[in-house]
Order: C-alpha cells, then structure tokens, then sequence
C-alpha cells in the first residue's frame, strides 16, 4: 500500500509521519507538496500536524485553498482513506470535509501529554483494527485542539456514529470529551492526538500503529 | 472607485472564549467592576476597488463567508467606505 503526506509550507511533522509509515511499518510512502495537483498514486493519505501557512487568520484556513486540496478532496469524494492529524485535523474541518470546528484550548495552555482515548466507532477506515471500546495512548501537542460544533452537528454526528476518539481525560475542553470524527461514510478521520508518535518501541508507546494498519483491513472489508 | 472595508470577527455567543474570558479576569483585578462579558475577536482591514458600494459589500460578504471568518465559530459583520 502507498501512502501519501502532504507538505504544507510550516507542516512539521511529515518526516515523523514518513517514517512512522515506511520504517516501522513498511509501507511504501511518499511526500505530497501543496501545489502537487495529482494524488492517483495513493491509496491513503495524510494529513499531518505543524502550523500549516503559520496558522495565519485561523488554524488550517488557509491550507485548503492550497492546489493539492483540491485533489485531496476528490479523493476523499471518491472514498479514499484519508487521516488529518492535529493540524489536518483543522484543514479538513475548515475545508468542510468534516464538520465542526478547533478552536483554542479551554485551560489556554498548550498541552504536550500522552493521553488515554477510547475507540467510540471501529468501522471507520482508521480504527478497523481495534475493537470498540478499546483504549490507546497517544500523545497530543496542540494549542488550539478544543472540538466544537453546534447543537444539531453534534446530535447529527453522535447518531451517525461519527465520534471516533473520546479523551479518558479531556486535555482541551472539547464538547462532549471529542478527540477525533469521521466523515459519514467513515473514509475521512480526524483527530488531535499523533498516532504517527506512537509507533516505535523505542519511545514507549505504540498504540498508534493500530490507526495506519486499519486501513488494509478496511479495504478487504469494503 | 476606491474603498476599504472594515471586517470584525467575533467568537460566537455559543463558543467559550477563553482570551475573552481571561482579559475580563484582568480588567476586574484592575477595579473595573462594571465590565461584563468580553468577546475577544479580529479586525480587518481591506482595500479594494469596484463601481458602487453595494456591488463591493456583496463581494466583501463573499469573502467573509469564503475565508474572513469561519461561521461554525464566528460571527462577522463589516462596513465599507470609499477611500
């Protein structure tokens, strides 16, 4: 399987990601820069974390109007496998690929810890491997990760089952303990915490490989 | 026709604004007990040309809506002067 990660100007955790795809899991990967037009070589892709254009006017806003999204969203259209981690969470939701919204951190601190989440909706393209209900720990480093979304999004996302993470112990002030949603047909994840630094024993926890392997198991499934 | 337009961003009633909040903590520890709520938000400014005032608030609310604020958390409201 080929994965995709894309390189905004101010990204910075797309080596982590590269790595954690090609040298702990042996998937081929490869670096997709923002004004690539052309996605067709990928059967995943990533959206990984940093300040994409300087989290300017707000987190992510600006990354979407970037060439690459464009076939990004095609993509994600089509059904492919798509995860935006930390900041890519913020893209997807201020492209309207997901809904709702990141805003500053309740407690205004940034928060750099690992953290206890349960897997709400295994069914999706990135948490295939797990059961529900089981917990994993990955670590978040964000800012600005509090989820909100109005009253009827939330009731709308809840029905469908869209609540994919939910934090043990809510870092941020996120509605309703939101780590991580899906879109409706569950090929679009997204999510604060880094799975991408849960991967190599080296660092303790490895937990996150689970999210990157899901998709394979996903695909049979489909 | 030149003009500028003075775009406001606010958080929305309905989302916690912990800036807000924590600057109306500090106007209170400095003796100004009159101060109510605080709303946090942004100021743009942006210059521009076309032929009348209503055609250039049309494409201002455009660009409100399309990038300026992000309306699932802010609310905006704008007002445009010939410059």
């Amino acid at each position: 399987m080929k994965w995709g990660v894309l390189h905004f100007p101010g990204s910075n955790d797309e080596r982590d990601t590269v790595y954690a795809l090609e040298s702990i899991l042996g998937y081929d990967a490869r670096l997709l820069w923002h004004g690539d037009r052309n996605v067709s070589d990928c059967d995943a892709i990533v959206l990984p974390g940093g300040f994409s254009y300087g989290d300017y006017l707000r987190c992510g806003a600006l990354a979407r109007f970037s060439r690459v999204m464009e076939a990004v969203a095609a993509f994600a259209e089509s059904g492919g496998p798509v995860l935006g981690i930390c900041n890519g969470f913020q893209v997807l939701c201020e492209a309207g690929i997901l809904p709702g919204a990141l805003v500053q951190n309740r407690g205004l601190k940034f928060r750099c810890i690992p953290t206890e989440l349960t897997i709400e909706n295994n069914t999706t393209a990135f948490t295939r491997s797990f059961a529900s209900g089981d917990r994993a720990v990955i670590p978040v480093k964000h800012g600005e990760g509090c989820y909100v979304a109005d009253q009827r999004t939330l009731a709308e996302i809840q029905d469908n089952g869209q609540v994919v993470f939910r934090y043990t112990n809510n870092p941020n002030g996120s509605i309703d303990d939101i780590a991580g949603i899906s879109n409706r047909h569950g090929n679009v994840v997204g999510l604060m915490p880094h799975p991408e630094h849960a991967v190599d024993p080296l660092t303790g926890v490895t937990d996150g490989q689970a999210l990157f392997q899901s998709v394979g198991a996903w695909k049979e499934a489909a | 026709m030149n003009f500028v337009a003075r775009v406001y961003v606010v958080p929305k009633p309905a989302i916690l604004d912990p800036q807000g909040k924590a600057v109306e903590t500090s106007l209170h520890s400095l003796g100004y007990d009159e101060v109510g709520d605080v709303r946090l938000g942004k100021y743009i400014e942006v210059k521009l040309s076309g032929d009348g005032t209503a055609g250039v608030e049309a494409r201002v609310e455009e660009m409100c809506r399309s990038l300026l604020a992000n309306e699932v958390i802010e609310d905006y409201r704008f007002d445009v002067e010939s410059a």
